[in-house]
């Protein structure tokens, strides 16, 4: 990267941040090219948010530096960085007008009036809301709030674009709809953009880029069929999506053997003997087609089926395996194969997106 | 607009205390501090009568009851804010006196002074002003609703009918209060005296803090007996108060309202010039509206409701023995009278 | 625009920008330095002044405990000492109960005119504490009109304990009731309908659901007034007749005898059960705040005809009683001469105030409340905001938020004794500030610091916490925003803290006891004066006087909050919704 010939939006080196005997964050590595939207996932406490902070300057790392444009802002306060904030609660000004808003920062560089009002439009117009500008933001509804904050964030026009858990306060509709404006919103704009969310949803859907967060470090930086399909790390495979994950041991030659059957993964790596845990997503089968031809064959009992809408979950008990499967399947299938509570289920395993990790490396 | 917004608002609020700081010490006038525990509704008559002599020089009056005025000024005895002392207690200035506080000065017209009103050495370093005694203010009214009848005597109130019905003041606060003890100890020998105080102390309701609350709770009804002075009784009787005055054959506690000039103070000629008017004819004029005797004893003038023997009804008081054990009188009057439990 | 262009209009930008952060800083580190000397000089140094006396001579010599043990082995002061106690206790015991059924009618039951009852209550605290004390004598005194009654209860009279704590206790009501009426508030409906739903008579529901509830703000309550009866000094002034305690024994220590170690000792005493409360109360609090989540439900009372109907006679006699003490006093003062003369008069307040020299004292006090309501909402506003809000210097913000939180568990008496021994002594440079309006009004700031403090915390903690980040990285400096958006969103609570200090430099008698001078004389203190002087007419005068401005600059308030609600309404409402 140093040969680059554009430096990163944003480098993050080494920043590593606690608060008294409490590590928030270790080690932090991670670098963002220009007009990248990038996605800090985990669970609450994995240290996502902090690291935003530190980005904007509203927490001080312990050590490690922060590099903006190739400029070194490890100690600048906050108005000394170059970036727009949106925050889950949206934090606009109350007495103030939705056009006061988001001229909030323009007034303060003195430009000429005219010239804030002309942009001001322009913003309302980008967010769609080329009509709220008299409006307080208490008049508003929440997702139009979020758009308003996000057009003050943007109207100084940031190099950079940060997002605390900007829908997590919305509801699911608004939620989804507001998630695809962003994103094309970032993409029109080639915006920097880093958001923090603890909805991996989210995160798959809108970035180019996932950084999975656990415990104050990073468990995988990927694009988010990286971090979906190839997940780097069993936690990474069971915080993202659903997971089914089986108890077993290397059997060599790509064979792991669990309960009383041999399934053929074609993963290399384990010495025979190795206890392992396989991990295979709910859509990591077949269902249809000549299932006698495939390897890999199993069946099961169907004890509970949970209806998500154009997809459904079956709960799958195979004997063989002594264990319990995930199982997913259309609607559409449910009702061809005439899948119900307590029938029978055949199905054959898709190998090529499982992974397989050895039981030490699981906590 | 170089100065921040926030700091113009502090430095605004530092100049608004400056400003409020210095509002109070602006003057052109001589201005002399005078120590005072005269009645407030007698201060303004006296301001007055100085200022038609002396308009150039401005009085500012610290006034407090007896008790609290000597405290004070003992407390300040290092570095004494005083200019004069005016209107307290002869016993007290004796106290002053003998911590070499204050100054010798002979005003002028000193010798129409009676000798028994004035520190006797020379020049005196106090002369007083008026003569204040102990008078008994009476309430007919509640007296005649429980059958009460009036006290000749100081003795008359040890009696068990004025049980709860006597207030008198607080010998530590008030300057009437300790010339009440200090005559009874005087005229009845220390050892009856303060039999005569356990007896009396069966009978009071309350002490108080000053030498009027005792007669404005008489002259109110409150209490029927209230042991003060002259002075107030008659203010109390003069707006319709149902009292009458009663001063006890035994013989009246009293003590001299006095001038006296403090030793340190940087304004002395203007000091000396009060100590001069203080002791005027013009002066004596004034007193002589409040009490029935003045300094001066050819300017007193009776007074309604006292009689023309008050004079000769005065105990015999001993300055310099009064203040010399003041300390000593008060605590032993504590230990009896505020440690052991109130009486009902 | 080429690339260099753009690079030293950045450089540019960023050198502006440099110097407006320079300045922002500045702001933040001065304001709390400010803040933090200020508390140091005129709160921690004059309580420190106190502690260091208490062991020292009158030469200012170390001599260890002995002060202690002089007063220790002073029968009158031990016993002073058990009295305050005892007047405390029971004024607590009386006002609590009496407090809770009123709050609770207010607040669990459907009795019409709820408004009205509570500003009732509440009116006490418009008026000196002395009102009270007058009033009960001209009711209960040995002229009293409702002395016959004194017999009911087997007293032969008003003056002393039941004096004092009657009349502490109906000034100390209205802030039993303040918090009583909060703690009844919060209550979760769901607990109530479960109880129901499991056929729970209403009496267990009352001793299982309503208090236990209610628990933290009766602990909170008792102690706010057990506080105020220790460290009252006024009514045991005017109406505690031969009945000493720590109050007074420390203004006759200090103010009449001028022995300022002994005063020392006592306050230090005086300091120890406030301190105590404090902790407590502190305690307690912190465990309401757990009490209750987000997604309680409020609870609504439901009509009961009988209960309803005790519950509104029940305050409607007290409503009758307070209204009769605080009537007392103002007709007391109109009357010429009670009681023998009832003829109506304004003599008292005319008249009777110049010859007891204290015509200057009403005027002083407005001063000195108006002072105070503008200095003292500004600061504590603006110290709120800058510990709670700015960034940086983050060693200084719990110094000052101790200090801030301090003034609560000291007694005003205390202060005012502090303030007597850091401030008049001649070497200290601040020695200048005795006796002027000056030092009234910083005492009384310190002294009401802690309620407007935590009022304006609160306030503030309402608000979005991204306010000053959003701010920041928008390149605005934190007081544009501050002045923008904080202060314009925070006025009704700014309002409400200025109306606080005004009502209470109006009315406060035992720190500036000690601290006022000729020329600065109180109101709430010539009150003390004329009652001295026997001018009880005056002296109710006096009193009603100050009660009607606080009443009035109450009204006023209230018509500037609502013209600015009215206003705001637009975002206001909005933003509710």
């Amino acid at each position: 990267m140093a040969d680059s010939p554009v430096p990163d939006a944003l480098r993050i080196e080494a920043v590593h941040k606690a608060f008294g005997s409490f590590v928030a964050l270790q080690s932090i590595d991670l670098a963002i090219t220009p007009g990248e939207m990038v996605c800090f996932v985990g669970p609450s406490g994995c240290g996502k948010t902090t690291l935003l902070r530190i980005i904007a300057g509203l927490e001080m790392q312990t050590s490690g530096r922060v590099i903006q444009n190739g400029r070194d802002v490890s100690h600048a306060p906050p108005a000394a960085r170059d970036y727009g904030i949106v925050f889950q609660s949206y934090a606009l000004f109350p007495n103030l007008t939705i056009a006061a808003n988001v001229a909030y920062g323009l007034v303060n560089r003195r430009r000429p009036r005219a010239e804030v009002a002309a942009r001001v439009t322009e913003l309302l117009a980008l967010v769609g809301l080329p009509d709220a500008g008299t409006k307080y933001p208490g008049q508003l509804s929440g997702g139009q709030q979020q758009r308003i904050a996000l057009a003050r964030a943007l109207a100084t026009s940031p190099s950079l674009l940060l997002l605390d858990e900007p829908l997590s306060a919305l509801d699911a509709k608004v939620r989804e709809r507001l998630r695809g404006e962003i994103r094309a919103l970032q993409q029109r704009l080639k915006v920097t953009t880093v958001m923090v969310t603890h909805d991996q949803e989210e995160a798959l859907s809108m970035s180019d880029r996932v950084v999975v967060m656990r415990q104050g470090s990073i468990e995988q930086i990927g694009t988010p069929q990286d971090v979906y399909e190839r997940p780097a790390t069993p936690f990474v495979a069971d915080f993202l999506g659903k997971v089914s994950v089986l108890k077993g041991v290397s059997a060599g030659g790509g064979y792991f053997r669990v309960g009383e059957v041999d399934l053929d993964l074609g993963v290399d790596g384990f010495a025979p003997g190795d206890p392992v845990r396989i991990y295979l997503r709910p859509e990591d089968r077949h269902l249809e087609g000549d299932l006698a031809q495939m390897p890999n064959r199993l069946r099961g009992q169907v004890r509970h089926i949970e209806y998500l809408g154009t997809v459904c979950l079956a709960s799958v008990q195979c004997a063989a395996l002594g264990q319990t499967m995930l199982v997913s399947m259309s609607l559409n299938q449910l009702h061809d194969l005439d899948i119900r509570a307590g029938t029978d289920l055949d199905f054959a395993l898709r190998v090529d997106r499982v992974r397989v990790f050895a039981e030490s490396t699981v906590r | 607009m170089r100065v921040t917004t926030g700091l113009r608002w502090l430095s605004s609020v530092a100049c608004a205390a400056v400003l409020v700081a210095s509002g109070s010490a602006v003057a052109q006038k001589t201005q002399l501090t005078v120590y005072t525990a005269l009645e407030t509704d007698q201060l303004k008559a006296y301001q007055e009568g100085f200022n038609k002599v002396h308009p150039d020089i401005e009085l500012t009056w610290v006034r407090d009851s007896t008790g609290i005025i000597t405290a004070k000024i003992m407390a300040e005895k290092a570095a004494p804010k005083a200019d004069v002392i005016m209107g307290v207690a002869a016993t007290s200035l004796a106290i002053f006196e003998q911590e070499g506080m204050l100054l010798p000065y002979a005003p002028a017209g000193l010798s129409r002074i009676a000798p028994e009103y004035r520190d006797p050495k020379n020049p005196p370093t106090w002369v007083g002003m008026d003569v204040w005694g102990a008078t008994i203010c009476f309430n007919t009214v509640e007296a005649a609703k429980r059958g009460i009848p009036k006290p000749e005597t100081w003795k008359d109130l040890t009696k068990p009918i004025y049980k709860g019905q006597v207030v008198m003041p607080h010998p530590a606060s008030s300057g009437t209060g300790y010339f009440d003890v200090t005559a009874w100890l005087q005229m009845f020998g220390e050892a009856e005296g303060w039999k005569f105080m356990d007896g009396l102390h069966e009978n009071i309701a309350q002490y108080m803090h000053s030498g009027s609350r005792p007669c404005a709770a008489a002259a109110a009804g409150e209490f029927v007996v209230g042991i003060s002075f002259e002075y107030r009784a008659n203010r109390e009787k003069a707006r319709g108060a149902p009292i009458d005055l009663v001063f006890p054959k035994e013989g009246l506690g009293w003590d001299l309202e006095a001038i006296g000039i403090v030793k340190t103070s940087t304004k002395l000629d203007a000091a000396k010039k009060l100590a001069d008017w203080a002791v005027s004819d013009a002066a004596m004029a004034l007193y002589a509206n409040n009490f029935a005797i003045v300094a001066v004893p050819a300017l007193s003038k009776p007074l309604p409701n006292v009689p023309a023997d008050y004079a000769s009804r005065l105990a015999k008081n001993d300055f310099a023995w009064a203040a010399k054990n003041r300390d000593k009188i008060l605590a032993e009057w504590s230990k009896r009278y505020e440690s052991k439990a109130a009486p009902k | 625009m080429t690339a260099t262009a753009t690079g030293t209009a950045a450089a540019v930008q960023r050198v502006r920008a440099t110097g407006a952060l320079l300045q922002e800083s500045l702001a933040v580190h001065g304001g709390l330095w400010l803040l933090a000397t200020g508390l140091l000089v005129f709160l921690t140094l004059p309580l420190a002044t106190l502690l260091i006396r208490s062991f020292e001579d009158k030469a200012g010599v170390f001599i260890g405990i002995a002060n202690f043990v002089q007063y220790v082995q002073s029968p009158a002061l031990a016993r002073s000492t058990g009295n305050t106690l005892v007047f405390a206790f029971l004024t607590t015991l009386l006002t609590i109960p009496l407090a809770f059924v009123f709050a609770y009618a207010i607040q669990r039951s459907c009795i019409p005119g709820k408004g009205l009852w509570r500003s009732i209550a509440l009116i006490p605290i418009l008026a000196p504490s002395l009102l009270a004390a007058l009033s009960f004598i001209y009711l209960f005194g040995n002229q009293g009109a409702l002395k016959f009654m004194l017999g009911w209860v087997g007293l032969s009279t008003i003056y002393g304990l039941p004096g004092i704590v009657l009349a502490m206790s109906f000034a100390a009501f209205p802030h039993a009731v303040m918090i009583l009426l909060a703690a009844l508030a919060l209550s979760d409906a769901r607990l109530y309908e479960a109880a129901e739903a499991l056929g729970t008579s209403r009496w267990r529901r009352f001793v299982t659901i309503t208090l236990p509830g209610a628990k933290y703000g009766l602990i909170s309550a008792a102690m706010v007034v057990f506080t105020m009866a220790v460290s009252e000094f006024g009514v045991p002034k005017v109406i505690g007749g031969n009945y000493p305690v720590l109050a007074i024994d420390i203004y006759k220590q200090v103010i009449g005898q001028q022995n300022f170690q002994m005063g020392a000792v006592v306050g230090l005493v005086l300091l120890l059960p406030a301190v105590v409360a404090f902790l407590v109360d502190r305690q307690v609090r912190r465990k309401q705040k757990a009490l209750l989540t987000a997604r309680s439900v409020p609870y609504s009372p439901r009509r009961s005809p009988v209960r309803d109907r005790l519950l509104l006679a029940y305050v409607l006699l007290v409503a009758v009683a307070m209204m009769a003490v605080m009537g007392m006093a103002v007709f007391g003062s109109f009357v010429k001469f009670w009681p023998y003369n009832l003829s109506l008069t304004l003599a008292h307040y005319t008249f009777g105030f110049a010859e007891a020299g204290v015509e200057h004292a009403y005027r002083n006090s407005l001063v000195l409340a108006t002072w105070c309501a503008v200095l003292g909402a500004a600061i504590t506003f603006a110290g709120a905001y800058w510990v709670e809000k700015t960034r940086g210097a983050d060693w200084l913000r719990p110094l000052i938020r101790f200090q801030a939180l301090l003034p609560m568990a000291v007694p005003g008496l205390v202060l005012g004794i502090g303030y007597i021994l850091f401030f008049n002594n001649p070497s200290n440079p601040l020695h200048v500030l005795y006796g002027t309006m000056t030092i009234l009004v910083i005492c009384t700031v310190i002294h009401f610091y802690s309620s407007s403090h935590l009022t304006a915390m609160t306030a503030l903690n309402q608000l979005d916490g991204e306010f000053e980040s959003v701010s920041a990285s928008l390149k605005v400096p934190f007081y544009k925003t501050f002045w923008r958006v904080t202060v314009p969103v925070c006025l009704p609570t700014a309002l409400d803290i200025g109306h606080y200090f005004f009502v209470n430099a109006m009315t406060t008698i035992s720190a500036v006891v000690f601290l006022y001078s000729p020329k600065t004389t109180l109101a709430a203190i010539s009150i003390l004066q004329l009652d001295e002087a026997g001018a009880i007419g005056s002296a109710a005068a006096m009193a009603s006087l100050i009660m009607a401005t606080s009443a009035i600059v109450t009204v006023i308030t209230l018509g500037i909050e609502n013209l600015l609600l009215r206003r705001t309404q637009r975002w206001r409402v909005a933003a509710r919704t």
